[in-house]
């Protein structure tokens, strides 16, 4: 009995794992395929017959594809450092600080997680338009870090209130000015949670077209989802190149995720420090 | 090396005032503990020291400095906290030299003293662990480690002993003491534990409600308590508190208390509790200076419990409605349900007015 329950467990967790990666399977291996392969038998593996790079010669020939993927890293990165940064600057003076309307402070921030951004997409571009910011990766930045902060902050604070506060007064006594205690005590502390908010707001931004297609249309800020779309016609789709664009769109994403995940292994064993 | 004065300091969360002012000179190099049932502002006194509480009102002075309105940091204090409070994502080395690497002090005087540190705390073979896995006595040394690096002029300490166990807690008492013949620095501890507050202080203060109730060397608080509170709190067990009248007048003057308690004042104490005649009266009489005899001035016990600790066996019982503790040899028969009379050491009785409290004394008459 005591061997039959890791075993089902094992069971569904891999049943579970080949659900969540059939997709992204199939993706792969018909990016790999001629386009009639692709829709004689999408299961099949690519073979001598069917094996084909069209799909990512299109994507290399057509658009600037380097570009597009420098445009959505550098937004991703930007975004998220940005939203890291202010949300646990924010999560730590509504955690650490008693001050007049700390409560209502936290609130109005908490409510941005229940309001979608895109309600305010019009408003957001006569902004933008105003500010000249359109067509600008600034735009995408600013806008993703706005969307992403409410959940930072109520995340972090829940963390930062975890920290005891023997340790940030043992700091201060040891001479550290508040500044300190935030970057040298309190960050670490709260690495799990810094990842964990990381990991959450990465895959949106990367994968939004909303944002990029509205903002930010024009040829030299284009992301590569907004890019990936110029193979999907209202008739004819060129499945080729779009599934050889998404094939390489998922690499950079799962590199920040291993990268982000690790951090998230570490914090959680120096976590265990009481 | 410093001396602390708080001249009037108060402190007030909003409209509720939790310290009234207060006024408390610690001496350069002494020992003081503060002591006092919870809630009594101790702890709030320490971290308005330390410059954690801001004090809402009077003057706050380390050595010649005002540090008032100080930022912690340059107050040149050193704390150890109840939890330790160490870095837990630093190594022991780190979390003793973290401090100093603020401060900006050179790479080789900062070991120096970490090592130094260590030495005198026992630590050197953990300087490279991390917290966790050390002991709780050995986390506790880091953090007085972390202090002593400082070299601060004023030690505090916040009831650093109240997570270990019994044993580690009596040497780590031996420690600190002997940390503070070596470094002879003023140092400010609290605790809840009037045991601890007695076995290390120079002086004990003995707080309730953010009144200072006595300031004294353990032995005259323990001999000439101010008054009832400091008389029950101080000794373990606590004294015993008789309610009665002074009856009578000049030689004639008795006590008259429950159970049939009724003695003629000694002829020393007679001065002092004359003025108090036909007054209500507490009786105080702790437990060591009492035995299970007859005659003499003394009381009959309802035995409720008998407690053999060794030495000797401790009755406990009541005196009409009020408890008390009584004193019997270790090989007493006095089971609980008995009724034994309780003989009192005429030299060792304490009287305070019901009203206020106050000991009436020959040193309190004014």
């Amino acid at each position: 009995m005591k061997r039959l329950t890791p075993a089902l467990m094992h069971l569904a967790l891999l049943t579970y794992t080949v659900v969540a990666l059939f997709p992204v399977f199939v993706i792969l291996i018909n990016s790999f395929k001629a386009r009639k392969a692709i829709f004689r038998e999408p299961l099949a593996l690519p073979d001598a017959d069917s094996f084909s790079l069209v799909g990512y010669q299109t994507v290399a020939m057509q658009g600037d594809f380097l570009l597009y993927f420098q445009n959505s890293m550098i937004v991703t990165v930007a975004s998220l450092t940005f939203i890291l940064l202010f949300g646990a600057m924010a999560a730590f003076a509504l955690s650490e600080y008693r001050f007049r309307g700390n409560t209502l402070m936290g609130l109005y921030l908490a409510l941005g997680i229940m309001i979608p951004i895109r309600i305010g997409t019009v408003a957001i571009l006569e902004m933008m338009v105003k500010t000249g910011l359109v067509n600008t990766l600034w735009a995408l930045i600013l806008v993703y870090t706005a969307q992403g902060l409410p959940l930072a902050v109520f995340i972090l604070s829940e963390f930062m209130k975890g920290v005891s506060d023997d340790l940030k007064n043992a700091g201060r006594i040891d001479g550290l000015s508040e500044y300190a205690i935030f970057f040298r005590l309190v960050l670490p502390l709260v690495r799990p949670a810094l990842a964990t908010v990381a990991v959450f707001n990465m895959i949106p931004i990367w994968n939004d077209l909303w944002f990029p297609l509205i903002l930010a249309p024009a040829e030299e800020v284009k992301t590569l989802t907004l890019g990936s779309q110029v193979f999907i016609g209202q008739f004819v789709t060129d499945w080729n190149a779009v599934l050889s664009a998404l094939s390489m769109a998922i690499l950079p994403v799962m590199v920040l995720y291993v990268v982000f995940s690790r951090q998230l292994i570490r914090g959680i064993t120096s976590g265990a420090v009481k | 090396m410093a001396k602390i004065s708080l001249n009037g300091v108060t402190k007030s969360y909003g409209s509720v005032q939790v310290i009234p002012p207060m006024d408390l000179d610690i001496e350069d190099g002494e020992f003081v503990v503060l002591v006092g049932p919870s809630g009594c502002g101790k702890s709030t006194t320490l971290r308005m020291i330390a410059g954690l509480e801001t004090v809402t009102d009077g003057e706050m002075r380390i050595g010649d400095r005002d540090v008032t309105r100080l930022r912690p940091g340059l107050r040149n204090c050193a704390m150890v906290f109840q939890s330790y409070a160490l870095y837990p994502h630093m190594s022991v080395r780190e979390n003793i030299g973290y401090g100093m690497k603020v401060r900006g002090v050179a790479k080789a005087e900062a070991e120096a003293s970490i090592d130094n540190a260590a030495r005198i705390l026992n630590l050197t073979d953990y300087l490279d662990r991390k917290p966790a896995a050390l002991s709780g006595g050995q986390r506790q040394r880091v953090a007085i480690g972390r202090a002593i690096v400082r070299d601060p002029d004023v030690f505090l300490f916040d009831e650093p002993l109240s997570n270990l166990d019994a044993k580690l807690r009596v040497e780590m008492r031996v420690e600190i003491k002997q940390l503070h013949r070596r470094l002879k620095t003023t140092m400010v501890y609290v605790t809840h534990d009037q045991v601890e507050a007695m076995t290390m202080a120079d002086r004990v203060v003995v707080l309730r409600g953010g009144v200072v109730e006595q300031a004294a060397d353990p032995i005259t608080l323990y001999e000439r308590p101010a008054n009832a509170f400091v008389a029950e709190f101080i000794g373990a067990p606590s004294m015993n508190m008789l309610e009665g009248r002074l009856e009578g007048t000049g030689e004639g003057l008795r006590f008259v208390g429950p159970a049939g308690l009724d003695f003629a004042i000694p002829a020393d104490r007679r001065a002092a509790l004359a003025p108090h005649a036909g007054q209500a009266i507490l009786l105080g009489i702790r437990p060591e200076h009492t035995q299970e005899a007859e005659g003499g001035i003394g009381v009959p016990v309802e035995v409720l419990d008998v407690e053999p600790l060794g030495p000797h066996t401790l009755v406990i019982g009541e005196v009409g409605t009020r408890k008390f503790t009584g004193q019997a040899r270790a090989d007493t028969a006095t089971r609980p349900g008995a009724r034994v009379q309780i003989r009192f050491d005429p030299e060792k009785l304490h009287f305070f007015r019901a009203d206020t409290g106050a000991a009436i004394r020959e040193d309190t008459r004014a």
